[in-house]
């Protein structure tokens, strides 16, 4: 940083300082333009009548069948990929960082979990078809070779228990990208200390470490929650829409020839946009109290 | 305790699910490409052939591409100039941004993409109707958390007060010292912002397929739909962009502390 009599903005007063204001100014015209104005007419046209004027109508629609039960669905995949991805992330992260591992794992890691955790929509969906479709690879395998016929018993990929399988693909490594950090902050030291004072490793981690990582962990978990909460392409390439979950409900809307009620897709887009602000509102103090430890 | 000298046996086990999980869906992709659509058998580079033999995939592909190319001038053109001017006039505005570098993580694509449809219905058809206009609008919003992050970052490891000072102490007019002085200095983090629009375009399904433009993603599920082992050969393609994207990511942003992120719209 340059000294202070260096800097232009305290040394000539206000005119440049308006003029710096001034350049700011496209960024901040585009922003209203394609994102607030258009975020605002979903909040305000979900309040909007077919034929003008305000109704709480479409509001009270999404708490009825189906819609309630789009987004009962949609949080139950979220909160189910968020957690299972969450402990095998966090797992696998620990087992590349703890000590005996060779360094090495860990950079491969990192950079396959930053591909795998962007490997998603259509091209996803289409990798678990030829995996566990009909007549994918390891259902065949299985058939075949094991005798284990998957259909047969009842297990389909192109169902929820589907949706949350592909799902964990993206989710895991974004929990392992998302949680390293917060591993590597468990100092060494605490647990040679916690040793010395006599802990066994479950003491160190019921007392020590999870403790400390917890507010990591809780952050990751909603940062997952809002990523499978907020996913469309996957679940259109597995499903075309089979498995009722809110974006789906949304894009069908626009995808389908009839737009009977534009507001109630504005409702509904709404009612997500309300769920993921009180994730991020959960989220970003948890992540505060998480850079404590991260020095 | 005493330090391990070798792995932990239930390191090794979960490193291998891992593994496990992340190369099977992979390789089965790999064998469907290679089966013939007649027999269903094995080995066959058809699948490969059809596509590069395809007017659809070449066309969509290369819709994509210049897709991204114009939203990464358009990003770097509007946000470049901005950090610039908060680092060096207004760093109370820093603050501002990296909050609004947030919201895009509330506003998911489809909720997005329904206030943009909204919102300009009616709107010229120079914009509307094209993807140039309408798409490339949603993608700079959706590249611009990637791209301020990246951005704030490099401008954060450079001394811009006393870069733009010498360069107009020797008589540099301000767009000369931005092109000859800052832009040097911030091209690391310019062309790692960049490598990540580009992935986000290359995969971007969700507002492709609610305004109705056809994309590459869009060709790809069009294929998934109606053919068998085909789209095999074109989802390892695409894969091989987001690799491509990555691996380019960590190249330029070698000993930078560069970190593999998380991209939106793809999913």
């Amino acid at each position: 940083m340059a000294s202070e009599a260096l800097r232009p903005d305290l040394a000539s007063g206000r005119r440049r300082l308006s003029l710096a204001w001034v350049g700011t100014l496209p960024f901040f015209a585009y922003t209203l333009l394609f994102l607030f104005l258009p975020a605002g007419e979903v909040m305000v046209g979900a309040f909007k009548g077919v034929h003008r004027g305000w109704t709480l109508s479409n509001i009270r629609l999404l708490f009825h069948e189906p819609y309630i039960h789009a987004y009962r669905t949609s949080i139950e995949v979220s909160l189910v990929t968020a957690l299972i991805g969450g402990a095998v992330g966090l797992a696998i992260a620990y087992a590349a960082i703890r000590e005996g591992t060779p360094r090495w794992i860990r950079s491969i890691l990192t950079t396959f979990s930053g591909v795998a955790a962007n490997f998603g929509g259509i091209p996803l969906a289409f990798a678990f078809i030829a995996t566990l479709g009909t007549i994918g690879v390891v259902t065949q395998i299985l058939k075949n070779q094991l005798h284990i016929d998957l259909y047969a018993h009842g297990f389909t990929l192109f169902g929820k228990t589907g949706v949350e399988i592909v799902y964990i693909y993206f989710q895991l490594p974004l929990m392992i990208l998302v949680i390293a950090p917060a591993i590597d902050g468990l100092k060494r030291e605490w647990r040679e200390a916690a040793s010395n004072l006599g802990a066994s490793p479950y003491q160190f981690w019921r007392y020590v470490g999870l403790p400390v990582l917890m507010p990591s962990i809780l952050g990751a978990v909603i940062l997952l929650f809002g990523n499978a909460f907020a996913a469309y392409a996957t679940a259109y390439g597995l499903t075309s829409g089979v498995v009722p979950l809110v974006p789906l409900v949304i894009g069908a809307y626009y995808t389908g020839n009839v737009l009977s009620n534009p507001h109630f897709a504005q409702a509904l887009a709404l009612g997500m946009f309300v769920v993921l602000a009180v994730m991020m509102l959960i989220y970003i103090p948890l992540q505060r109290r998480a850079a404590r430890w991260a020095r | 305790m005493k330090p391990r000298r070798f792995m932990a046996p239930s390191a090794f086990v979960w490193l291998l699910l891992g593994g496990a999980y992340f190369f099977i869906p992979l390789l089965a992709t790999l064998l469907f490409s290679l089966k013939s659509i007649q027999t269903g058998k094995c080995c066959t580079l058809s699948a490969y052939g059809w596509v590069i033999h395809n007017g659809d995939f070449w066309h969509t592909i290369k819709l994509s591409f210049l897709l991204a190319l114009e939203t990464i001038v358009i990003s770097l053109v509007l946000f470049v100039p901005t950090i610039y001017l908060v680092h060096l006039k207004v760093p109370r505005l820093r603050p501002v941004i990296a909050f609004l570098a947030l919201i895009p993580f509330v506003v998911p694509p489809i909720v997005m993409v329904v206030g943009l449809l909204d919102f300009y219905r009616g709107s010229p058809t120079w914009f509307y109707d094209q993807p140039w206009g309408f798409l490339v609008a949603a993608y700079v919003i959706l590249a611009f958390p990637y791209m301020f992050f990246s951005l704030d970052a490099g401008f954060r490891a450079i001394d811009v007060h006393t870069l733009t000072e010498a360069s107009q102490s020797l008589g540099a007019s301000w767009l000369t010292t931005l092109f000859k002085v800052i832009l040097p200095n911030i091209r690391v983090a310019a062309l790692a912002g960049s490598f990540l629009a580009l992935a986000i375009v290359m995969g971007e399904f969700t507002i492709a397929n609610l305004a109705q433009f056809h994309t590459f993603p869009i060709f790809l599920q069009y294929v998934n739909e109606t053919q068998a082992y085909r789209p095999a050969a074109l989802t390892l393609l695409s894969f091989g962009i987001t690799w491509a994207a990555m691996l380019g990511l960590l190249f330029v942003g070698r000993g930078r502390g560069a970190r593999p992120t998380l991209l939106a719209g793809g999913r």
